[in-house]
């Protein structure tokens, strides 16, 4: 960024930028909210889930405010209906596929544009088994809304591992390891930075899922600790 | 088979992630499908780690992580091939094999999938066919005995049209090569005679347009590429056509491949580099076995190589193959796939012209803008101008399929009507007509008293139509609408590239509810209104924004069609 500033509308204020701010960047100045569900601060801005789009100068297109940058003199309007009706609408058909019961922050949405829950009924849900194949996290893939985030921490965005993929596409995307081989025979270092931008409960440590699980301590501490080489022999 | 794999492996060496996708063409090859141990091998040789390359093969449809049989046979399911019975070949094809549907049989000989539009629909109903160890053939007018004969690997070409510019009138001159096709005299004027800025020049003046389906001017767009920083450039040809119901550019690579050569070296010299890529859609295996065999011929002649005609100018021109994505004819994808990835559209800006192909300012052109260059350069942008109107200036390819007498490619003067057009050159409407869907799959409808809007760029936006790829269906009363819009939501759904929610999630949405059109659900409607507005004004790319364009034209000219069915 450099020390020019720019000067657009949001909402009828008008308000001053540094040049290459994002419209999201402005709107949190502006003291306006946006919602995000892909965005995170520690991850490469992709743009997914287009929950964040806003109306610049009544476009053929909306905005995606997390890494569009602001216009000099634009007029940006961040909640009005073609706005909304996306929001609604992507929210609505996230809800067909995906289990959001684990995700307070995405059901806060859904109540505040007012998504209907059974809008999109007979819809195909994206179901899988809950994978449990090492000692240190679960993976619950009906959870997962394909933000992205885990594969890209365990990739270029922070540990360079590469333990995950995106695999096949469209509807029937999902986050996989190479071949679905398991965790522990991946590359995996079980950092558990995965868990940590996971923005619904589709990673989870196995200890927060054995707990839900009623566990006893000791199951959990046979569940969770890995065998060491002395214990072993 | 095992030294197969290894010298494939072998001639890799020393290459980076680019060279992904032909290395996976060629393992594939040799053994019908890709293995956990040669993705491990290819890994460590392209040093890209192996969980994305099993990522890439997952995207690309035409890859195969599982084995499949020594023949696959691909069936065209999309509208044109299903007037005329694509549906029957495809389920005689099965029972004779045993088979409940898509899939392979247990002796391991066939596999059998249904396939997006094959870019054949003047020959339909098409079939593309993948013998282990022999190169891909695409079999057109296909019956079930063809699908399951020994075929020698001869492939067809198709016939010429009548009066054309681009197109050949004289196929018996051999126009696929370099002896039919000529000196390129057009090049040698641009290198002799003309600077690079002159030539941008020349096309800026023609008022070309784009014609793979966005009509941005072709010389801005080489403007801004010249123009851009950077000492890196490139030239990519899109040659990814998959728009359901257009083959424009396969007739001209087919028939055409020297045109086309000319064209990427004029845009090479013209915003200045010394490579240019051809991206093919993997289904067209015959144009990409033409055009290799024309560059081998140019190369020798002194038309294309080092050191091009004496002068101090070169160009190496790569082809190279996709694998089966409809979303890498968007050109960020299009780049994607080139380097190695899964064709995920960027976003955009940065455009191609700053920031293309490996990050280099990049001019990204369709088949046909491309075939349009030597004319100009050779003949003047006046002469081009002369075709067409001020706004659609030039001749412009259409491919017409469906209910006409003479399906094919035409190359018209844009201004004719669409129904003297039809009449005139298509050998007229077969029985009564119904609808015409204009563009393709990402296109609109034209109903019986619509069709005298003139074919150009702006009276068909000013109808709120649109030209896109100059694709144009005809379909007559006998059609079941219905039907069609069903195929037009499971080619979307089976294409979105899963990047964006709106898409990913609304193309999904929007077949389910195309599914039950004969028994809808109250407020089906407004869920297609909703489903397709948020694709249209909230996805990252043209598919997403256009996926759910010929739905909302039906909504609005069809709307009984969206009541159960009496």
């Amino acid at each position: 960024m450099t020390d020019e500033t720019i000067t657009l509308t949001i909402d009828g204020k008008p308000i001053s930028v540094p040049k290459g701010a994002t419209l999201l960047d402005a709107a949190q100045e502006a003291g306006i909210d946006i919602p995000v569900i892909c965005y995170h601060e520690a991850t490469s801005p992709n743009g997914l889930c287009r929950v964040c789009v806003v109306d610049v100068d009544g476009g053929r297109v909306l905005q995606p405010a997390c890494v569009a940058e602001c216009g000099a003199d634009t007029r940006v309007e961040t909640r009005n209906e073609r706005v909304e009706r996306s929001r609604r609408t992507i929210l609505e058909m996230l809800n067909a596929s995906v289990n959001l019961e684990q995700a307070p922050e995405i059901q806060d949405m859904m109540a505040d544009y007012s998504a209907d829950d059974e809008r999109f009924p007979d819809a195909r849900r994206r179901e899988s088994e809950l994978i449990d194949d090492n000692p240190f996290y679960v993976r619950d893939y009906e959870q997962c809304v394909l933000c992205w985030r885990c594969v890209q921490v365990c990739a270029e965005d922070a540990q360079f591992t590469f333990a995950l993929t995106l695999k096949n596409r469209g509807h029937e995307t999902s986050v996989a390891t190479a071949f679905d081989i398991s965790m522990t025979e991946s590359p995996c270092v079980f950092c558990g930075q995965c868990v940590g931008v996971c923005p619904t409960g589709a990673l989870k440590p196995k200890v927060e899922w054995g707990i839900e699980q009623g566990w006893s301590s000791e199951e959990m501490r046979q569940q969770t600790r890995r065998k060491r080489k002395k214990d072993a022999g | 088979m095992i030294a197969d794999i290894d010298a494939i492996l072998e001639s890799y060496r020393g290459r980076g992630r680019e060279a992904l996708l032909p290395a996976l063409w060629d393992l594939q090859g040799a053994q019908g499908s890709i293995s956990p141990e040669n993705v491990h091998r290819i890994s460590h040789i392209l040093r890209v780690p192996e969980a994305d390359i099993y990522g890439v093969i997952g995207f690309y449809t035409l890859f195969h992580d599982e084995p499949t049989g020594r023949r696959i046979i691909r069936v065209c399911a999309d509208p044109t091939c299903a007037l005329v019975g694509a549906d029957d070949v495809l389920h005689e094809l099965c029972d004779r094999l045993s088979l409940s549907g898509d899939g392979s049989t247990p002796d391991g000989e066939y596999t059998v999938e249904h396939s997006p539009c094959l870019g054949m629909c003047d020959y339909a109903p098409a079939a593309l066919v993948s013998e282990r160890g022999e190169h891909d053939i695409a079999l057109p007018r296909v019956t079930v005995d063809d699908l399951l004969d020994k075929r020698d690997g001869a492939y067809f070409t198709p016939a010429g049209d009548d009066e054309s510019v681009l197109l050949d009138p004289s196929l018996d001159a051999a126009p696929q090569t370099l002896a039919g096709y000529g000196d390129y005299r057009a090049l040698r004027q641009a290198i002799f005679e003309q600077s690079p800025e002159q030539v941008i020049s020349a096309v800026e003046a023609s008022g070309l347009i784009g014609r793979g389906g966005a009509a941005f001017p072709t010389g801005l767009k080489w403007k801004f590429t010249r123009g851009a920083a950077g000492d890196i450039k490139y030239v990519v040809c899109n040659a990814d056509e998959s728009e359901p119901g257009t083959f424009k550019d396969r007739v001209l690579m087919e028939q055409r491949p020297h045109l086309l050569l000319e064209g990427i070296a004029l845009a090479a010299y013209a915003v200045g580099t010394g490579k240019a890529y051809i991206f093919v859609r993997g289904e067209y295996p015959n144009a990409t076995a033409i055009l290799a065999s024309a560059i081998r011929e140019a190369e020798a002649a002194g038309a294309l190589g080092e050191g091009i005609m004496g002068s101090d100018f070169a160009l190496d021109i790569e082809i190279r193959r996709g694998a089966g994505a409809y979303i890498c004819g968007e050109e960020t994808a299009l780049f994607e796939a080139i380097e190695g990835k899964r064709g995920f559209p960027r976003m955009k800006p940065p455009y191609p012209t700053t920031f293309g192909l490996f990050g280099a300012p990049t001019a990204v052109n369709n088949v046909e803008t491309l075939c349009a260059i030597p004319g100009i350069v050779r003949q003047g942008a006046d002469w081009f101008r002369r075709f067409g109107t001020a706004e659609s200036a030039g001749t412009k390819l259409v491919s017409v399929s469906g209910h006409v007498g003479r399906s094919g490619v035409y190359e018209i003067q844009p201004g004719i009507t669409l129904r003297r057009f039809l009449d005139d050159y298509c050998g007229g409407v077969i029985g009564e007509l119904r609808t015409v869907l204009m563009g393709g799959a990402a296109g609109t409808f034209l109903l019986p008293d619509e069709i005298d809007v003139p074919l150009t760029f702006e009276d068909l936006r000013a109808a709120g139509s649109t030209f896109g790829s100059g694709a144009i269906m005809v379909f007559n009363r006998s059609t079941d609408l219905r039907d069609l819009l069903r195929r037009l939501g499971l080619f979307f759904q089976h294409e979105s590239c899963g990047k964006c929610f709106p898409c990913q999630l609304g193309t999904q949405r929007q077949v389910e509810i195309l599914e039950r059109l004969e028994a809808p659900r109250a407020g089906d409607r407004e869920r297609l209104h909703d489903i397709g507005l948020t694709m249209s004004e909230a996805s990252i790319c043209g598919l997403g924004h256009t996926a759910a364009l010929a739905v909302l034209s039906a909504l609005e000219k069809f709307p009984e069609i969206f009541d159960a069915k009496e």
